[in-house]
């Protein structure tokens, strides 16, 4: 897929560092998402990938560097995090569904408390987000009562839900039972043709070979390569990447 | 490769159910499991049967003529004394004659009404919320009731603002008082106690050095001590001749002391929330508020209510301790009435009665927890 290079950034990351104590996490990022595009970042685990993108929602501070996203600079700034926040949605491993809350409040919570919308407004936009993941029917129940393929669909519709500008996706698949990976791939790539911007760390290749407009490899805290995807894969330039390769795609096809 | 046929369900075999089963794996599973049941059987054998003849067979029941709902129940010709009791077995007339005292303390007699409406406002109020349950506006209802529950029940039972004759603090006595001094103690104390929980986990330097501190200080010192403090010292802080009532001082050491405890219950249930809950509501964009009152205390304190109900408890039973600062609570009640040179020696009778009360009231509440947890759990099942 190609992204018309006129679109501006929606995402900047300059020289952006983090510790975690002692340990250099992030060394040095330097990374532009355009708007409507669509990243796959990867690597081995601790590579720093979900520190990252946990970065461009502020859900980890960093030390040195600056984040822009959609022209508003992250700082300390409670105001401004909770701006950057209704607008950037985030999809977690684990779900992070809310227990007590049944599918449907889980979808309208963050409509009605953080974009002020009325309850019936946010429960009709609500019920078409779960329609469109393909779970309406289970609007009434509670998050533990559906299965992780579900839950992780419900995830996506309540990200959803507040119109974000750009999907944050932290491993999405990487919990689940493999029978259950398709259906949440599926609606990713529902969610990537309609033009929302995406940045997806995940080990599903497949994904990132079909619908992903850049991919880019980190190892030990730095973007090592990044490239499209038939040169991603077919011309890895480094060893790293290379070796990272062989490793997850011996057992494909 | 072979294919097995499906096996049909079959029942379990007949010596793994039933009673004899029941027998062996609760009672005698192994020798000293059996010698532990028939020393249990025989200490039973030796205090029950006493504690009923004491109680019932042998007890003294003669009440005279007693006028239950407009009909005189006739129970013997003249009411027992104490010396016409005997002291083998309880003398129940005592606590007949003494039930006012008992239940309203020093009340006026002429107010009465008032303790009365109190106690079927507290009935109606439990039965609302029970009964309101599925009701779509539930939360609206119980809120607007916890607020003026202790409104009214304060008008009811101090009177004053030219509505009702006033009752000083001293008058109230008994039960009333326990109930009071158990109710308002917890009713403050919760908000409190969730306020410092939740400081205890602030990132704020100084919020979570005074939470810790202040939790830890009254954590270390018996509810004595901090009621002594309230009604003693607290005083000379003031300015004297400030009239600062005796009830009030008593509530503030009590709400503080119970604040402390709900802090560590409340703590403890903050954190078994997992951290992908924080996470997501701040991934959404809640704000602080907002994610602690919609998304992490609703869980928390559900997780909690066992450990709520059980430090209500205790402060129920803590509330006895009032009697040293010289309050009348219902315990105070019946050392005061034993002393009665007509019924000198029947603290006995005094102290099983209330005994029966407390065990009554604390084992609904108990019971009151159990369900709840049930209730929840279905909601949310793992």
């Amino acid at each position: 897929m190609e992204i018309e290079n006129n679109k501006s950034n929606i995402i900047e990351i300059s020289e952006l560092n983090k510790w975690y104590g002692d340990f250099h996490a992030l060394k040095n990022i330097n990374m532009n998402v355009k708007e409507g595009e669509i990243i796959v970042v990867c690597g081995p685990s601790g590579s720093g990938k979900s520190t990252l993108i946990r970065c461009v929602n502020f859900l980890e501070k960093f030390q040195e560097g600056n984040i822009v996203v959609s022209g508003t600079e992250l700082t300390d700034d409670a105001q401004k995090i909770r701006k950057i926040r209704s607008e950037v949605a985030m999809v977690f491993q684990h779900f992070n569904l809310f227990p007590h809350l049944t599918i449907v409040d889980n979808l309208t919570l963050a409509p009605i408390w953080v974009h002020n919308e009325t309850k019936e407004e946010a429960r009709e936009k609500a019920l078409k987000f779960l329609e469109r993941v393909d779970i309406k029917e289970q609007a009434e129940k509670y998050p533990n009562q559906l299965s992780g393929g579900q839950q992780q669909r419900v995830a996506i519709a309540r990200s959803l839900c507040t119109s974000p500008k750009i999907m944050l996706f932290d491993e999405p698949t990487s919990a689940l039972d493999p029978e259950m990976i398709s259906e949440v791939l599926d609606v990713m790539v529902e969610l990537a043709k309609g033009g929302i911007t995406m940045i997806c760390v995940t080990h599903e290749m497949g994904f990132a070979r079909k619908m992903a407009n850049r991919i880019i490899f980190m190892d030990e805290g730095q973007i090592v390569e990044e490239n499209d995807p038939i040169n991603f894969f077919k011309n890895p330039e480094s060893d790293r990447l290379q070796l990272f390769l062989s490793q997850i795609l011996t057992h494909e096809e | 490769m072979a294919v097995n046929e499906l096996q049909s369900t079959r029942k379990p075999p007949i010596t793994q159910i039933g009673a004899i089963l029941w027998l062996r794996t609760n009672l005698f599973s192994s020798w000293i499991n059996g010698l532990l049941t028939l020393a249990s059987l025989y200490l039973l054998y030796i205090s029950i049967p006493p504690l009923l003849d004491w109680m019932f067979l042998s007890a003294n029941f003669n009440f005279g003529t007693v006028n239950i709902l407009g009909f005189d129940i006739k129970f013997s010709e003249v009411m027992a004394d104490n010396d016409s009791c005997g002291k083998e077995a309880a003398c129940w007339p005592f606590i007949y004659e003494k039930i006012y005292m008992f239940i309203y303390g020093f009340y006026p007699r002429e107010e009465v009404w008032r303790p009365d409406v109190f106690y079927g406002l507290t009935a109606l109020f439990i039965l609302i919320v029970r009964l309101v349950r599925n009701y779509k506006y539930k939360n609206r209802v119980i809120l607007s009731m916890v607020v003026t529950y202790p409104i009214v029940s304060y008008i009811l039972i101090a009177g004053g603002f030219g509505l009702l004759p006033v009752v000083e603090t001293h008058q109230w006595g008994g039960l009333l008082l326990t109930l009071i001094i158990a109710s308002v103690g917890i009713l403050i104390s919760f908000p409190i106690g969730v306020v410092l929980a939740l400081g205890r986990q602030s990132d704020l330097r100084v919020i979570k050095l005074f939470s810790t501190l202040f939790i830890e200080f009254i954590r270390a010192v018996p509810l004595i001590t901090i009621l002594f403090m309230a009604s003693f010292v607290l005083p000379l802080f003031l300015e004297s001749g400030t009239n600062f009532d005796k009830l009030l001082r008593a509530l503030i050491g009590i709400a503080l002391f119970q604040a402390a405890y709900f802090a560590e219950v409340v703590r403890g249930g903050l954190q078994a929330i997992p951290k992908g809950q924080y996470e997501a509501a701040d991934a959404v964009g809640l704000s602080y508020f907002q994610k602690n009152a919609l998304i992490i205390l609703p869980q928390a304190l559900k997780i909690s209510i066992p450990n709520i109900v059980g430090s209500s408890i205790s402060l129920f039973k803590d509330t006895t301790l009032v009697l040293i600062i010289g309050l009348m609570d219902m315990l105070a009640m019946v050392n005061m009435t034993s002393q009665d040179i007509y019924w000198l020696g029947r603290e006995t009778e005094g102290y099983v009665f209330v005994t029966i009360v407390f065990w009554v009231i604390l084992y609904s509440m108990s019971r009151y927890s159990r369900k709840l947890e049930i209730r929840f759990n279905t909601e949310n099942k793992d």
